[in-house]
């Protein structure tokens, strides 16, 4: 068993503007200093077996095939957590 | 001449896609996502709406779907494709289109009718209208946002492969102001704004879209 989290954020040269209304929302609420805000995805993978680096490869393959558009997005690929 | 309509689940303009087919004088011929293949059609329309309620990202899980394998081994043989909206979005996720589609700039949807010039006159859906013409179809979309990065846009306008921009207002925040884009070869046109919603005077501000359709049907018979 094992979870492992793939984060996706468009890239920095793409503009976001899901993420510019939250920053435009949050001098409304009273919160101020906060100079910028990106929105991104998080995807948690559930694996059944062991995490070998075939696996971990394979998770790669997902994240740039469907989780993320290379095109306007970058993606991490973490180990939250092993069960041995 | 048989033009397939594909429906995704979430499609929401295939039947106005298949009306504006028919007024063209060619026959409709409906695609399921889940076909396996084109049952012989001359060309296909990838039509509007949300396919799989836009999750992931507009047109990333539709890329996935049986049909789509077949439409981009036969536009890899050259058959016309066109891809509106939703379905230009598909294009792009399937790489028959390079770029991507994001959020407007604004964050709002918009629907109006929309200036285009028609800049490309070559490919199969728009050799019925002379270059550069002004045409006024409908325009409505929550990510219509065409982004690439610069090499791209200067490849694309260096070769002549923007099909249509927009005149007058820039409704998303679309980069140099594109409306529509078409492949190498010519015959995969994507397009945001929705030729197949102005076919008719009762239903549409005119007819201006309706030649995307006769223009296919007059490269066939060529």
């Amino acid at each position: 068993m094992a979870r492992v989290v793939v984060d996706v954020m468009l890239k920095p040269e793409i503009l976001d503007p899901q993420g510019k209304a939250v920053h435009g929302a949050l001098p409304r609420l009273g919160f101020d200093g906060i100079t910028g805000v990106r929105q991104g995805k998080r995807f948690e993978l559930e694996l059944d077996g062991a995490l070998t680096s075939a696996r971990l490869a394979e998770i790669h393959e997902i994240a740039e095939k469907l989780l993320s558009n290379p095109v306007i997005e970058d993606f991490e690929v973490h180990v939250a957590e092993v069960e041995a | 001449m048989r033009i397939g309509v594909v429906t995704f689940p979430g499609s929401l303009d295939d039947v106005d896609a298949s009306r504006a087919v028919g007024l063209a004088g060619a026959e409709a011929v409906p695609l399921w996502h889940g076909d396996h293949d084109l049952r012989g059609v001359d060309a296909v329309v990838l039509p509007g709406g949300f396919s799989y309620g836009d999750y992931l990202r507009c047109g990333a899980i539709s890329r996935f779907s049986p049909v789509m394998t077949e439409v981009v081994a036969a536009a890899g043989r050259g058959m016309p494709v066109l891809g509106i909206c939703n379905g230009f979005q598909v294009l792009c996720e399937s790489h028959l289109l390079p770029g991507a589609l994001i959020r407007n700039d604004h964050q709002r949807f918009i629907c109006r009718d929309q200036r285009l010039r028609i800049e490309n006159n070559l490919t199969p859906w728009t050799t019925g209208y002379a270059q550069d013409v002004e045409i006024t179809v409908v325009l409505k979309n929550g990510e219509g946002s065409y982004v690439a990065d610069g090499r791209t846009l200067d490849r694309l306008e260096g070769e002549g492969r923007v099909v249509a921009r927009y005149v007058g207002v820039n409704p998303n925040g679309s980069l140099r102001d594109i409306a529509g884009i078409t492949n190498e070869r010519g015959n995969v046109v994507g397009l945001m704004p929705h030729p197949e919603h102005a076919v008719e005077d009762l239903t549409g501000p005119g007819t201006d879209g309706l030649r995307f359709f006769t223009s296919v049907l007059a490269a066939a018979l060529v």
